[in-house]
């Protein structure tokens, strides 16, 4: 049997599959660059260091829920002795003001799904 | 031994990735790339020298009646006569595995008495082991696309559907990993199948077991910067190459994992994936009785048939009164 067309297309259609992020992005026409944040505030430093919230926050957030919601323990004290409120809407989000801008930005761009924060939060600076 | 090997290797690995972290350039840009490049070119240089293989007769291996007269039932699926029964047969093969649900086992009983039963362990963990790792592999593309593709989204919601823990906890990692952990405790405790093992059959399961425990490591416990690993594949599929600061170790030992995989695919056991297509005992249908197939590259014979016999000889025969199929 000689089946070369049908070779051909099999291995035609694996090569489209198999290039399919570079392909894709050059019809998609987006740079594939990460988002530039806003945030809107003159605060020098979060409530962890930069590198831990970029790869951690939904722990942090994770624990401040069940302290809060589940322990009545609402104030954070950081290794430096600073307090904070733990509270998305009036700590986060004080400076994060711009869901859209700042959460939403960066979870679209990796493909995170919408967080079961805003199951029970508002968006506070939403109006 | 051949465990212990592959084990070590393994490990190996692990600490090349460790300290490869240390050369994002070469870790993050220069072994992607071959790694990818090596997959592509093996895997169709493979495609074609199979292809080019000859394959004469049709040769499936079929278990149903094959099409004859109407009123014999014939089973198009376990042997196909026509295209369509092809097509059906090789989509429920690549798609649900059908060849191996029919493996048995054959045991002694009491020592003397040899028994063959219906074994469908092996179907199950080889079901839950390739889709699983199918899904893994689609739902990396949220880091290969942007926008991310819709139907990758869907995928991630379907298959963190409990929603249990953040970030959701999905059903392929548990699937995957208790599918590999079977597989590879048959080899070794089934005496029959440790027997036949080599160190390449252990060392496939130790190397997808290491990158999806790697995986889940990262995405559970020892969390990395999703977005500047975004943005270095990005790059990357951009031909663009940036490599980022900051970004863990975890995720260069993941990585390397993956290359080697890519790299060591075209010439492993793993080649399977595309083998399948290329089965004849498969892709081809049972119908060597009612179509004549001839070998396309047979040398011509030189035949005299029986009219140019009669030609050659018509006044002789004509001359002594034989009977002729031609009367001219």
């Amino acid at each position: 049997m000689r089946d070369t067309a049908k070779v051909i297309i099999g291995i035609l259609v694996f090569l489209v599959l198999v290039t399919t992020p570079f392909w894709y992005g050059k019809i998609a026409a987006e740079s594939g660059k990460p988002p530039v944040l806003k945030v809107g505030t003159a605060e020098k430093e979060c409530v962890m260091s930069k590198d831990f919230m970029r790869a951690n926050h939904m722990d942090l957030l994770n624990e401040w829920r069940d302290h809060v919601v589940r322990e009545a323990d609402r104030v954070y004290v950081r290794e430096d002795g600073r307090r904070f409120d733990k509270s998305l809407g009036n700590t986060c989000m004080k400076c994060h003001t711009d869901k859209k801008e700042f959460c939403d930005k960066c979870h679209s761009y990796s493909g995170v799904k919408e967080p079961f924060c805003w199951d029970c939060h508002n968006d506070p600076n939403a109006r | 031994m051949n465990f212990i090997t592959s084990f070590l290797l393994t490990v190996g690995l692990f600490i090349v990735g460790y300290f490869g972290s240390r050369l994002p350039f070469v870790f993050g840009l220069v072994i992607p790339y071959t790694a990818l490049t090596l997959f592509v070119l093996g895997l169709v240089c493979r495609m074609i020298a199979w292809a080019r293989v000859p394959v004469p007769f049709r040769i499936p291996t079929t278990c149903g009646q094959q099409r004859s007269l109407s009123w014999i039932k014939s089973n198009n699926l376990e042997s196909p006569f026509n295209l369509l029964g092809v097509v059906g047969r090789m989509f429920l093969e690549v798609f649900f595995f059908r060849s191996l649900f029919r493996n048995t086992k054959a045991e002694l009983y009491d020592g003397t008495r040899l028994v063959y039963g219906s074994n469908k362990f092996l179907w199950v963990g080889a079901m839950a082991f390739h889709w699983s790792f199918l899904l893994i592999v689609l739902r990396h593309f949220r880091f290969f696309t942007e926008p991310v593709l819709p139907c990758v989204l869907w995928l991630q919601d379907l298959d963190g559907l409990f929603e249990i823990a953040v970030p959701a906890f999905y059903l392929t990692n548990f699937f995957i990993v208790a599918a590999l952990g079977y597989l590879l405790a048959r080899r070794l405790f089934n005496p029959q199948v440790r027997y036949i093992s080599l160190g390449s059959d252990y060392f496939a399961l130790f190397l997808i077991l290491a990158i999806a425990l790697t995986g889940i490591w990262m995405r559970y416990i020892d969390k990395v910067d999703v977005v500047k690993i975004k943005e270095l594949v990005m790059s990357l599929v951009a031909f663009a190459p940036v490599v980022p600061d900051g970004i863990g170790w975890l995720f260069f030992v993941h990585l390397f994992f993956v290359c080697v995989l890519l790299a060591y695919f075209p010439f492993s056991k793993l080649l399977h994936m595309p083998g399948v297509f290329f089965s004849p005992t498969r892709n081809l249908a049972n119908n060597n009785r009612a179509k004549r197939h001839i070998n396309p590259w047979n040398p011509e014979v030189k035949c005299h048939t029986y009219e140019e016999w009669e030609d050659e000889f018509r006044d002789t025969l004509k001359r002594i009164g034989l009977p002729l199929d031609k009367a001219e």
